[in-house]
């Protein structure tokens, strides 16, 4: 999604990356757009005005890292609607840039990778520096404050709530670091992991259970983590492992088309997420969730053709089978655990 | 002890980090006024200190107050070495003391330091009280309201205008004294700030005196300006109109009607003028300094009077613009009623020293006849003002400019002069001090007691033309002059072409719209010292005027169009060369003739291809015309001639003349399409005359949908919006060497100018259509090869027009280095606001392809809906208490609001000065903050007394040095205005329904977006 600062008369012109190059280019970019053609403009007053143009972003740049003096400032007078509109265009980021630095160390050291970036992307060098520095700094800013994530930058940041949740998903990831760079999980675009690091922001970090909690809604819940080591009695005891597999079954008997693998592959899959289930206490572990998923689920489903339908209907039936196990005592982490890999499975299902 | 000061530190936000340790700040203020200083507790450890102080108490004399500033300097507690200055704000305490005005200053200003520019805000309380001081002999003038407007303001009534007073002090510039060689520039800034404002509050304390002795109680129309004369020392001064006012209830508290519904004309107050009237009867023409525009070789005959030593002094030649062409009419009816008035006009003003007016708006009937411009320069070299409390050289200069102006208003049978200014520029040890003004007659009942009941007057010319009369005797003119039977009553003469450097009478006829017309000329002289230099440039300014006289003319005939409106022509004279600038807005008046058109005479009429080149120059010439009728919408009834008579006057030396209408008769072959009988002829005989056809012709065309003038209102105009803008604009041009002639110059600057205004139509191109009004323009030559251009432009929009205000700046140049830098501000918010009006209108012409209306800033916000609806939480604007919106504009007034309150002017001076100029952007990165630093300044000095906008708003000065080699500049800059309370007449009032509508259609597009 390109980011737009102010438009010429006909065209938009797309300011961010206009200001992410010099000030030749720009003129250029804006001669070829035809500005010449309107109001007798010559190639002096159009280069005049573009920097014009450049200056007065440049100086109101240094207050849009910090959004909220923007408000109280004096020095420029800019109504309230127009402020935000300002801060949201200076906030907002292309997704692709994004994706590829999701789950990296928001550290010097990937701040030189950008080059690299830069050229993968085809984003201008400055108008990734600018991404990165915005995600830096409101890394920085809501790492160590308590409550909810969104609200917190939003409260800092004067986002809206969309652009909100999505510097939530990327300080989330950036915080637990999550693998995202194998090459399996190229297929996934930001909007999967951020709707994944909702979900993960939703129901399993302290503030998704208690909201009064005044805790951190960056860091998973230690607690909830450890509880789901429990659930490895659905693989561990055979016959509760059978009778999983029956009920199931009996739900899923001429829905699906892949009834047949389904049958056969049903232990490989139930193992494959409740191993996945119990591993998470290990930090390394919870870093390869998505790696996981994909290698351990994903994949041997995309290799039968499941279609996502049958997917949604075998999960659905498999979180629900678990509860009509008489011996099964774990049905709130069950269901914790499962509507967010369940939700997560469906996002990240598509080639 | 007639007053008590008191001040309270509440608290600081956004200061800077002073210690690199802790990133934070140990801050505490020092509050000083005069000699007295109180210090806040140290708030440690904070960038956003509260400190709650207590009520500084200050008792002191009210002639301090009005003087002296009070002094708020932030602080960094520094336990081991001197403590660091964060910056200081400095407050004029002035609106206080008036008790119509402000009662409390209260807000958040911003901490200024000369070095680094704004470093946080600060919020202060201050309060005065006031004891009455009834001493006659007292030196405060408390109570006397100071405006810069240049009209009555709005809410109040003259009940008298008394006249001109003007007062100057002097000093020497601190920077210049020996103490700056060893002190910080930090410490010499501040300073060299501080004795300003001294000086500015000495300045209109004084003339608050003369006001009172006059028995007014106002100045209307303040201008005060400062002359920086480097080793010679550091002048200001003031002049102004004292008036007598009554304020006026709002119609909506209409426990008052009756004060309301007085007419302004029929209520004098107080009696100003009690001195006996003389007897005066001079030869208008007596004065030798002054000649028709027609003729400069005349006026090289002045009165030069060179005196040796240091008292140097010669008075330039002038030019009387009455703007009349040639021809004598004779008349029958020499009015008796003329005489009368003329009797009574004199008596009324004959005795103040100068009838002056600083006044270009005036009230209805006030003005009766206009003679034409007149202007007076003198050129002066500076010498150390030895005793600053006796300024007399420069009392005597402009004393003796001052007695010109009156003379040459005499020789135009007027007794005052409106819309009067005074101006200097200085290079090195010369000085050029000019004044100009519209000679005109008043009427007298305005200056006096009890002459309120010569209504015949009023009868005797209508106010649409009336003004337009001559006011000189026909039988006796002061030059040769073409008149007319008045084409709108047709009762009187009027001459064919009439310039003033005032606004256009709101009850003026006019046909079609006006535009803005400008002349510039740059001469460039010899380098030279002393007596030679002056003389040399003395020798040369009277050819200038004439130029720029001539451009005008031929740029106004051009345009179809017969008088000139707020003319103002500047002169600046630099190491090298000299600039002319000059500004007006063209308009015809439906009561003057018709202009004839302009006719190219080849001098050798033998040869064909030249005979032919002419002819093409002429079609050209005519099609110009032709179509600027269309693009003014000028289409004046057609009228029968009566052209009264006219011997032709020898001019065969003149290469620029007008035809008569008996020449014309003869030369009935060159009909022109455009039809008039008496048509400009251009002679072509040597390349200036084809540079000055070029020019002509050159003049690039306004851009379609947009209007230009630099009068207040555009005349022709008026379904103003409320949309008003104001931008700013520097620009500053670096020229090469080896452009040094007349001609390289001229070039230059013209393309300067054109490409100023061209980049402005183009910022503002989504706005059309709109209109530029104020359009101020300044020029200066700094160093030796320095050129600086500054103007000012208000525009506003309206749901067919639009037209904005808005400040324009500089143009600078320099020889060596070839890059062209320029520096283009706009108001910064103003200019942010505009991007995203872009961004709205976008989505205005996406959704109703024709909506041709125009946002303008106060509109509704268009942000998506959808963002403010998925809110989770209540999302607050950006932090706390909005801050509060204040307008600024150069014009006296906002289109659709009334300004309920005056809150006293503003005034401030403001010095800033890097020494990392390439760091901080360059010229232009430098400037353009600089600028918007003044202006947040200028709008939180508003706030503060509570007001919502600032008119009559100029930066009078903006003086700008660098020094590329050490990565040095240093700006300087003066603005001025009116803080005011204003209301949307929305708010109160039923709009027009034809308004109406264009509003609601507008918002609604803006709902949808």
């Amino acid at each position: 999604m390109p980011c737009y600062w102010w438009r010429d008369h006909g065209t938009w012109c797309s300011v961010l990356p206009a200001f992410c190059q010099p000030v030749s280019d720009a003129v250029k970019v804006r001669m070829d757009e035809g500005a010449l053609l309107e109001c007798e403009a010559n190639p002096e007053v159009l280069t005049s005005d573009t920097m014009d143009q450049f200056r007065t972003f440049q100086m109101c740049e240094r207050l849009l890292h910090s959004p909220t003096k923007l408000g109280s400032q004096l020095l420029y007078q800019i109504p309230a609607q127009n402020q935000i509109i300002l801060i949201e265009r200076y906030y907002e980021f292309d997704s692709v840039f994004a994706r590829e630095v999701l789950g990296k160390k928001l550290s010097k050291g990937t701040k030189k990778d950008l080059d690299d970036i830069s050229c993968k992307t085809g984003i201008t060098l400055k108008s990734c520096r600018r991404q990165f520095d915005n995600f830096k700094r409101v890394f920085k800013v809501v790492e160590e404050l308590k409550g909810p994530l969104v609200e917190n930058i939003q409260r800092h940041f004067l986002l809206s709530d969309t652009l909100a949740r999505d510097y939530a998903a990327i300080v989330f990831f950036a915080n637990s670091r999550f693998e995202t760079g194998k090459r399996k999980l190229q297929y996934l675009s930001f909007q999967d992991f951020a709707f994944c690091a909702g979900q993960l922001i939703s129901y399993w970090t302290i503030g998704a259970m208690d909201s009064m909690m005044e805790d951190m809604d960056v860091d998973l819940e230690k607690e909830f983590l450890n509880e789901l080591k429990d659930l490895k009695v659905l693989v561990n005891d055979k016959d509760m492992m059978d009778q999983h597999k029956i009920l199931v079954c009996a739900a899923l008997r001429g829905k699906i088309k892949v009834y047949k693998l389904m049958e056969v592959n049903f232990k490989n899959l139930s193992r494959a997420l409740i191993n996945l289930a119990s591993k998470l206490t290990h930090t390394k572990d919870v870093r390869d969730l998505f790696i996981d998923l994909v290698e351990k689920f994903i994949e041997p489903c995309r290799y039968d053709r499941w279609t996502v339908a049958e997917i949604t209907l075998f999960l659905t039936h498999y979180t629900n089978a678990a509860h009509c196990l008489g011996t099964f005592r774990h049905q709130m982490i069950w269901d914790r655990y499962m509507g967010v890999i369940k939700s997560c499975i469906l996002q990240m299902y598509h080639e | 002890m007639p007053g008590k000061l008191k001040a309270k530190i509440v608290a600081g936000r956004h200061l800077p980090v002073m210690d690199r340790a802790s990133d934070l700040t140990d801050a505490f203020v020092e509050v000083k006024f005069g000699n007295t200083t109180f210090k806040t507790d140290v708030y440690p450890k904070s960038l956003n200190p509260q400190w709650n102080s207590e009520w500084f108490k200050f008792e002191v004399d009210d002639e301090d107050l009005q003087d002296e500033p009070l002094q708020i300097t932030v602080l960094d507690h520094d336990t081991y070495s001197a403590n660091d200055a964060i910056g200081k704000v400095y407050i004029d305490i002035d609106p206080l003391l008036s008790s119509e005005a402000a009662t409390v200053i209260s807000g958040w200003f911003p901490i200024y330091d000369t070095i680094h520019g704004i470093r946080g805000e600060i919020n202060v309380l201050v309060k005065v009280d006031l004891f009455n001081d009834l001493n006659r002999f007292r030196q405060s003038s408390c109570g006397v309201k100071f405006f810069c407007t240049t009209s009555i303001p709005r809410c109040y009534r003259a009940a008298l205008v008394h006249g001109f007073v003007e007062e100057l002090v002097v000093n020497e510039d601190p920077e210049y004294q020996w103490i700056d060689r060893i002190r910080t520039p930090r410490a010499s800034n501040e300073a060299r700030q501080r004795l300003i404002s001294l000086m500015s509050g000495e300045l209109q304390r004084k003339i608050g005196l003369k006001v009172l002795e006059m028995g007014g109680n106002a100045v209307v129309g303040y201008l005060q300006c400062f002359d920086l004369e480097g080793e010679s020392g550091l002048v200001v001064r003031a002049i102004g109109t004292a008036c007598t006012l009554d304020k006026l209830i709002p119609g909506t508290a209409s426990n008052t009607i009756t004060h309301t519904n007085t007419h302004p004309n029929t209520a004098p107050a107080s009696n100003a003028c009690n001195s006996p009237s003389k007897e005066i009867k001079e030869s208008p023409l007596a004065h030798g300094c002054r000649s028709s525009h027609n003729s400069p070789v005349h006026s090289a005959c002045s009165s030069q009077r060179l005196s040796h030593s240091q008292n140097f002094s010669v008075s330039v030649p002038t030019l009387v613009f009455t703007g009349m062409g040639s021809g004598i009419s004779v008349g029958k009816e020499a009015g008796p009623l003329k005489t009368l008035l003329r009797q009574q006009a004199q008596s009324a003003l004959e005795q103040r020293e100068f009838p002056f007016f600083t006044l270009t708006c005036f009230p209805p009937g006030f003005l009766v006849h206009i003679g034409g411009v007149v202007s007076a320069r003198s050129v002066k070299l500076l010498d150390r003002i030895h005793n600053p409390d006796e300024p007399e050289t420069r009392d005597a200069w402009w004393e003796e400019i001052r007695q010109e102006i009156k003379s040459h208003a005499k020789a135009l049978g007027c007794h005052a002069v409106v819309g009067y200014s005074e101006s200097t520029t200085i290079c090195e040890e010369v000085c050029i001090l000019s004044a100009s003004g519209t000679a005109a007659m008043l009427n007298p009942r305005f200056m006096r007691e009890g002459l309120c009941v010569y209504s015949r007057f009023d009868d005797a010319s209508p106010p649409s033309c009336g003004f337009c009369h001559i006011p000189y005797d026909e039988f006796n003119m002061p030059f040769p002059a073409q008149l007319t039977y008045c084409y709108h009553c047709r009762r009187q003469k009027v001459p064919d072409v009439l310039f003033t450097t005032i606004d256009l009478p709101a009850e003026a006829a006019v046909t079609g719209k006006g535009c803005l017309i400008q002349a510039r000329l740059c001469r460039t002289k010899k380098k030279a010292q002393g007596e030679v230099n002056a003389t040399a440039i003395s020798n040369l300014l009277p050819f200038m005027e004439y130029e720029l006289h001539t451009q005008l003319m031929n740029k106004l005939k051009l345009r179809c169009m017969n008088a000139l409106f707020g003319l103002r022509i500047q002169i600046s004279v630099g190491e090298n060369m000299l600039l002319g600038l000059a500004s007006a807005t063209g308009v015809y008046l439906s009561a003057l003739p018709a202009p004839g058109g302009i006719q190219i005479a080849g001098k050798t009429p033998s040869d064909l291809s030249y005979d032919q080149h002419i002819s093409t120059m002429q079609k050209r010439i005519n099609d110009t015309i032709v179509m600027n009728k269309e693009l003014y919408n000028i289409h004046p009834p057609e009228c029968i001639e009566e052209v009264v008579g006219s011997p032709i006057p020898d001019r065969q030396r003149s290469r620029l003349f007008r035809s008569t209408s008996e020449s014309s008769d003869e030369l009935s072959e060159l009909d022109l399409s455009h039809g008039k009988k008496d048509a400009f002829v251009l002679e072509i005989d040597d390349t200036d005359a084809v540079e000055d056809i070029q020019s002509l012709l050159t003049d690039a065309p306004i851009p379609a949908g947009f209007y230009s003038c630099n009068t207040e209102v555009m005349p022709g105009i008026y379904n103003w919006t409320s949309g008003l803008q104001m931008f700013t604009s520097v620009r500053v041009y670096r020229l090469n060497n080896a452009n040094l002639t007349n001609q390289g110059l001229n070039k230059i600057f013209t393309d300067l100018c054109e490409n100023l205004l061209k980049s402005l139509y183009f910022k503002l191109r989504s706005m059309i259509p709109c209109c530029l009004c104020h359009l101020n323009f300044t020029v200066a030559v700094p160093e030796e090869e320095l050129i600086q251009v500054r103007r000012h432009t208000p525009k506003n929009t309206s749901p067919i027009l639009s037209i904005f205000p808005r400040n324009i700046l500089l143009v600078h140049m320099r020889v060596y280095v070839s890059p062209v830098s320029s520096v283009d501000y706009g108001s910064f918010a103003d200019r942010c606001s505009t991007w995203l009006e872009l961004l709205r209108l976008k989505a205005h012409t996406i959704r109703r392809g024709s909506v041709k209306t125009i946002s303008s800033s106060e509109r509704c916000s268009p942000l998506p809906e959808v963002r403010s609806r998925s809110l989770r939480s209540t999302r607050s604007l950006p932090c706390g208490a909005p801050v509060t919106v204040v307008k600024m504009t150069p014009l006296s007034f906002l289109p659709r609001t009334r300004i309920v309150k005056y809150l006293g002017i503003i005034n401030m001076f403001f010095i800033r000065e890097t020494t990392s100029l390439r760091e901080e952007g360059g010229v232009s990165g430098f400037l353009h903050s600089f600028i918007a630093e003044v202006f947040a300044m200028v709008r939180a000095h508003v706030a503060a007394l509570g007001g919502n906008a600032v008119v009559s708003y100029s930066m009078k000065e903006c003086v700008f040095m660098e020094n590329p080699n050490k990565n040095q500049a240093q700006c300087l800059i003066n603005v001025s205005g009116d803080a005011v309370i204003f209301v949307r007449e929305s708010d109160q009032e039923a709009i027009p329904p034809l308004i109406t509508s264009g509003q609601t259609s507008t918002t609604g597009a803006d709902g949808t977006t």
